[in-house]
């Protein structure tokens, strides 16, 4: 593993290639770790502030309270610590313990941003149909736009080379023993793609409705797959992803007929743990669907490549226009 | 699972901070942590022990400050406590609830050498 920044121990491949820092590719570990502060106060309660209030003065313990903001934080012993410590040397450090991925995310959402790329993390329970979903998709969208993939699978090539037949980009990653993508890799997976501006890049993430909710991968939306053979209830079984995507993908439509799910209900409970969850019908097998998926997408790479002075409609993929017409 | 990459970045914050604030060995770690963030905390203590072995915080204690989850209620116009995402409100029983609370997971505070 590497010791200064922890970068996934062991295993860890990019095509086949263990990537445990010895690649010339950069491997940048000064982040300047820009400290945030701007801690969002959660304030639900009638400012009852008998318990510690975890305000944002990180290093020193100047409370010097302005006059515009006078609540009384953290009277009494020892300043209100933690219970079980002591006042002996304490340092209060205040950071999200996701913070170094999340730094790597935001370098990989500038890199996106910059470039007009939509970027969407497709994550699903092991056989909801991702890999099937991507390659239909691809295929109804790369005479349009570009497209790239990276895959992510614990071992095995097999997805990224079912992802190559479609004739657009694919790289793979193996987390090894882990059980999804982080920031880290798909930095990595990126140095390696180099997508085109203004293209779609898709980040099939690990099968696992648990952990890959938890980090961020620098994409503008998560996308969750659920195929109707899952049972209605996966949404309250696994919330935690269902609260995270802003698109639920209910797959497999064509097999309604032969099975007992509750369509209705399987929408309610998404709804249950994310009101603002869309919900759209596809199958990956028939294409039904498809037209609304395929807006979806157009629509939301539409709102990626806003504001950037190259289009994708109409143009041939993998072309810039000649921004110079279009100005600056 | 990933309670273990939870606490590889742990120890990079722990080996941060040790150089900007000049301490050599972490005596105890304080987490915050909210039943909404997804972790499971004997998997993270377990994980935690394994990971801190042979680095500035080996043997340290960890202590887990477990945050309520909390939500806005519509209805009740109030704020409430609830244990998971899609509970409903526990005094009216409506499902108008917005989560206020309870996705903490960041480290509070260390004791240190």
């Amino acid at each position: 593993m590497c010791t200064v920044c922890g970068c996934s121990s062991g295993n860890l491949k990019i095509d086949g290639e263990s990537k445990d820092h010895m690649l010339d590719q950069p491997h940048d570990h000064s982040h300047s770790h820009s400290h945030n502060h701007g801690h969002s106060h959660d304030h639900p309660h009638s400012h009852d502030h008998d318990h510690s209030h975890d305000h944002d003065h990180d290093h020193s313990h100047d409370h010097i309270h302005h006059d515009d903001h006078t609540h009384d934080y953290g009277k009494g012993p020892a300043h209100a610590h933690a219970p079980g410590l002591s006042q002996a040397r304490m340092v209060q450090i205040e950071q999200n313990i996701l913070s170094k991925n999340d730094e790597y995310a935001s370098a990989n959402r500038a890199f996106f941003n910059e470039r007009g790329i939509l970027a969407l993390n497709l994550v699903s329970s092991p056989g909801s149909g991702k890999t099937t979903t991507l390659c239909r998709t691809i295929n109804e969208l790369k005479d349009k736009h570009a497209c790239s993939v990276i895959e992510g699978d614990q071992q095995t090539a097999n997805d990224a080379e079912r992802i190559r037949e479609t004739g657009v980009k694919a790289i793979q990653v193996n987390t090894g023993k882990g059980c999804h993508l982080d920031g880290h890799m798909v930095g990595h997976a990126l140095g390696s793609l180099n997508p085109e501006e203004g293209s779609f890049v898709f980040i099939e993430n690990v099968g696992n409705l648990v952990c890959p909710a938890s980090f961020d991968l620098g994409e503008a939306h998560k996308v969750v797959i659920l195929s109707v053979t899952e049972g209605e209830d996966k949404p309250l079984k696994y919330p935690d992803m269902f609260h995270a995507a802003d698109l639920m993908l209910l797959n497999k439509v064509d097999l309604l007929p032969h099975i007992e799910f509750d369509v209705e209900q399987t929408i309610e409970n998404a709804r249950r743990v994310n009101p603002g969850i869309k919900v759209l019908q596809i199958s990956s097998t028939t294409g039904e669907g498809y037209s609304d998926w395929i807006n979806w997408l157009e629509a939301t790479l539409a709102l990626a490549t806003t504001g950037h002075s190259f289009k994708t409609e109409n143009s041939p993929s993998h072309t810039k226009l000649d921004v110079s017409a279009v100005g600056e | 699972m990933h309670e273990m990459s939870l606490c590889e970045g742990i120890l990079q914050i722990l080996e941060n901070e040790s150089a900007k604030q000049n301490f050599t060995k972490v005596k105890k770690v304080a987490l915050e942590i909210g039943p909404l963030s997804g972790v499971e905390i004997d998997a993270l203590k377990f994980s935690f022990d394994v990971v801190m072995k042979g680095s500035l915080a080996e043997g340290s204690e960890l202590i887990i400050i477990e945050m309520p989850a909390t939500a806005w209620c519509m209805q009740c116009a109030e704020t409430v406590t609830i244990e998971q995402r899609y509970d409903d409100c526990p005094v009216c029983g409506s499902a108008q609830l917005q989560v206020t609370a309870g996705e903490e997971l960041s480290i509070k505070e260390l004791e240190v050498d």
